[in-house]
């Protein structure tokens, strides 16, 4: 049985089938539409370029191959660990004799009535309608789903104020050098930025900060992170802690795997458990927990990944493998950030733990998490680069580390 | 026996380079801009476990593999 019915609880359908489980197999989603695509929602979507009808992850038919007892529109309530049955909303319980969770996030929400989100179809299509020409959106959260919604309203024409408590957008995920640089894109493009900002509350015509002011708005987002989606798993007796807590093989329990956005597992790869928010990682986890379930104890394998994200804003777009949050150091190896053609490297502790390239040539990108993926030494990596004429450029950014702290 | 073609929708695609990774016999990327260029359209045997692979694991959901 798989809960959850997104990117990785079809890839887990999927590979499970693939797997050799013939059995029955039920897929529950408590959104009332067939699995879909969501990093368009907030690009190609909310920008009309799109319509909703590319989104399908799947044809019909190919989901009709799987052979699935498809339970749309269905959210579970309750896991009972010891009877291996799942709680649906109707009451019903589902029994299983392996589970796969991967129920997601929802987003943060602030005090008050009347803003948007932005994580379903639906949010998105909501969103779509009221950006029109000399609207004024306050976005709240210059993370990168509210600077991807900035710029994509922006290209249509509306006023866009965007709103970010901490002095540099992104400096905790990115750095306060790359950071900054995004931020400059922003304000070329007519977005009016205000950092170390706190907002405290949606109210009727804009959103309040702490100091009392009132932003005004005729359309607000809120885009201030997400939470795991554990609510119905929190008397199950599963061990939760910001996501499902797994280990290597993303077990969460006997004969229960969790994967994706709400999984917190622990990765070998870096040493540390983490929980992740990116496309690639649901599916790749979706499949490896799939693998894992089915397979004999002593034939699971560790799921040590590379993450992986991009994101799309005024054309640039950002692509990021490994670890880059909680970074002690970052440096530019190749390219010029100025002309925003460039790779930074991203040092934690000793080691190169990730790479984030703009505008570079796709050989250069693999080269760089090849790098990350080896877990070469940081003095290695970029004392191959210094070898080259433009040389490394140092960055200190202790900053980063403290803000991602404070954050969690 | 079945053959299995790969399908690519090039617009969909996001330069990720995932699928390059997974299956670099079947798929590379374009210099200017990283998009997937498909090496094999009809992959054999020994390729088609990674050819899956990428079909999985790309983003933007942009591969299919069909069976004919």
């Amino acid at each position: 049985m798989v809960v959850g019915a997104s990117a990785a609880g079809l890839a887990a359908a999927e590979t499970l089938r693939r797997a050799g489980h013939d059995g029955p197999l039920t897929l529950v989603g408590d959104e009332p539409h067939a699995p879909y695509d969501r990093p368009p929602l907030s690009k190609q979507i909310l920008s009309g370029t799109w319509p909703a009808g590319r989104l399908p992850l799947r044809r019909d038919e190919d989901l009709d191959a799987l052979d699935l007892d498809l339970r749309w529109g269905t959210a579970a309530t309750g896991l009972d660990l010891a009877d291996r049955a799942v709680r649906l909303a109707d009451g019903s319980w589902v029994p299983y004799d392996g589970l796969i969770v991967a129920t997601g996030v929802r987003p943060r929400r602030l005090p008050g009535e009347g803003a948007h989100v932005l994580r379903t179809l639906d949010d998105a299509l909501a969103l779509r309608d009221v950006l029109t020409p000399g609207t004024r959106l306050v976005v709240v959260g210059a993370g990168f789903l509210g600077a991807e919604a900035a710029a994509v309203a922006r290209g249509l024409g509306v006023h866009v104020t965007l709103l970010e408590p901490s002095p540099v957008p992104l400096a905790h995920a990115v750095g306060t050098e790359v950071g900054g640089m995004l931020s400059r894109v922003h304000l070329e493009h007519g977005v009016e930025l205000r950092t170390s900002v706190t907002v405290t509350e949606v109210v009727e015509d804009g959103v309040r900060l702490a100091d009392g002011e009132v932003v005004e708005a005729d359309e607000i987002l809120v885009a201030v992170g997400s939470l795991p989606n554990t609510g119905w798993l929190a008397d199950s007796g599963l061990a939760l802690g910001d996501g499902v807590v797994c280990d290597e093989y993303c077990e969460a329990a006997p004969g229960v795997y969790a994967a994706g956005d709400v999984a917190r597992w622990y990765n070998p790869l870096f040493g540390t458990s983490m929980r992740i928010e990116h496309r690639t990682n649901a599916a790749e986890q979706g499949m490896a927990a799939a693998r894992n379930l089915l397979a004999p104890p002593e034939a699971r394998t560790p799921f040590a990944p590379v993450p992986y994200f991009w994101s799309d804003q005024y054309g640039l777009r950002i692509q990021a493998h490994g670890c880059l949050r909680g970074h002690d150091e970052v440096a530019v190896v190749d390219g010029d950030m100025a002309e925003r053609r460039f790779v930074a490297a991203y040092r934690r502790g000793g080691r190169l733990t990730g790479a984030l390239a703009v505008g570079m040539p796709p050989g250069v990108v693999r080269a760089w998490r090849k790098a990350v993926a080896d877990g070469t030494a940081w003095h290695e990596a970029v004392r191959d680069e210094a070898a080259a004429p433009d040389g490394p450029i140092g960055i200190g950014d202790h900053h980063g580390r403290e803000t991602a702290r404070a954050r969690q | 026996m079945t053959t299995t073609r790969v399908e690519l929708d090039e617009p969909k695609c996001v330069a990720s380079g995932q699928c390059a990774l997974a299956a670099p016999d079947v798929f590379d990327q374009r210099d200017e801009d990283g998009v997937a260029v498909l090496l094999e359209e009809y992959p054999g045997e020994e390729l088609l476990h990674d050819a899956r692979q990428a079909e999985a694991v790309c983003p933007a959901a942009a591969i299919r593999l069909v069976e004919r």
